[in-house]
């Protein structure tokens, strides 16, 4: 999974939800140590100091520790990390609706919409 | 404050009748990533010529860590011009050699690596580069130096994507931390995600200097947008065209 920088809100931004989707699955797993920031930089083809604020980020969030001689590392608590997974979930439901809403769809009619989606894919 | 790496003060510079600067002030702080962006003709060379004492300002002032641009800057800019200057028939060894002999702050152990990752042998003569190589060539070497200030005039102009990729991973792998980075382009939405901040000019002036973020996030929308509407609709004045 690569960075990708799409739309035109504030880079850093868009950096720190990417971040976030990697720690929520376990590709920088709960405890481990996290990539400094210029490695994060560089593989992002982003300036330093912008992936450093989404760290910032990060660690206001409660997802990064940072330690003074150790570095930063993913927070162990599970609370924390399940948070954000349905923090990030909802966000994505919100975007559904929000998408549904420009077809003329009600959040109920959408909501429906998924229901019958499940139930084709139990059928199959 | 002492992280001011550049100041301009009320700098003008006219050729004969033309005005190419017309009261630009200026600071860029140290450790930054710095875009200057406007049309063809807008005065960003001459800015940059400035800074690196290439031609002197018709009045106002330039300075960088509060010293006139003159031998003592040299040796802490490091400058990549808008266009080719190695004479054509030396060889790759040749200026690696050449640049260890003039720059003390040139790291030869960097540049042998990064011209060993783009392939480039030591005994070829630069005459036999394609124009792409030849660019990639003069920015590893621009950039093997651990400068206070890095002055790159158009380094991706003219270069395939994956070319101007190599470039702009280069220019971010090894800048110095604390040295400031200045960049001049018109090809924006490829160097925005590596820039600090942008500075605008258009017709000899700065219209507009600021973060690339803040711009965003007060604009709604990126840098590169915000150019091509201030130049598409701002620029109606007759001026803007060059010729």
């Amino acid at each position: 999974m690569d960075f990708e920088i799409r739309d035109s809100r504030p880079i850093w931004q868009q950096l720190a939800q990417q971040l976030r989707q990697r720690i929520v699955t376990g590709v920088y797993p709960a405890g481990g140590r996290f990539p400094p920031v210029r490695e994060l930089a560089a593989e992002a083809g982003v300036n330093p100091n912008t992936m450093q604020r989404a760290l910032g980020q990060l660690e206001a969030d409660g997802l990064l520790i940072t330690n003074r001689t150790l570095g930063r590392s993913v927070t162990e608590e599970v609370q924390v990390l399940e948070g954000m997974r349905r923090q990030l979930a909802q966000e994505r439901v919100e975007e559904y609706f929000a998408d549904m809403k420009t077809l003329g769809y009600s959040r109920g009619e959408a909501a429906a919409l998924v229901e019958e989606g499940r139930r084709g894919e139990n059928e199959q | 404050m002492s992280s001011e790496l550049v100041t301009c003060k009320d700098l003008w510079l006219s050729y004969g009748t033309v005005t190419a600067l017309s009261g630009v002030n200026l600071t860029l702080a140290a450790g930054r990533i710095v875009g200057l962006l406007g049309p063809n003709g807008s005065g960003k060379t001459t800015l940059i010529k400035l800074l690196n004492g290439l031609i002197q300002p018709t009045s106002g002032t330039v300075t960088i860590q509060g010293l006139t641009p003159g031998p003592k800057t040299k040796a802490q800019v490091s400058y990549l011009p808008d266009r080719p200057y190695f004479a054509d028939w030396m060889k790759v060894g040749d200026m690696l050699d050449f640049f260890e002999d003039f720059y003390l702050d040139f790291r030869r152990d960097k540049a042998e690596e990064m011209c060993g990752r783009l392939g480039l042998k030591k005994n070829v003569r630069i005459r036999t580069l394609s124009k792409g190589t030849l660019e990639k060539l003069q920015l590893v070497l621009v950039m093997s130096r651990r400068s206070q200030l890095y002055l790159l005039d158009e380094p991706i102009a003219g270069v395939d994507p994956a070319a101007r990729d190599f470039i702009l991973r280069t220019i971010l792998t090894n800048y110095n931390e604390d040295g400031t980075v200045l960049l001049s382009t018109h090809l924006i939405s490829d160097v925005e995600q590596v820039l600090d901040e942008v500075v605008f000019l258009q017709e000899g002036h700065v219209i507009l200097h600021d973060n690339v973020d803040a711009i965003r996030e007060r604009e709604g929308k990126s840098v590169d947008a915000l150019f091509r509407e201030k130049f598409r609709m701002g620029g109606q004045g007759g001026k803007d065209n060059v010729w």
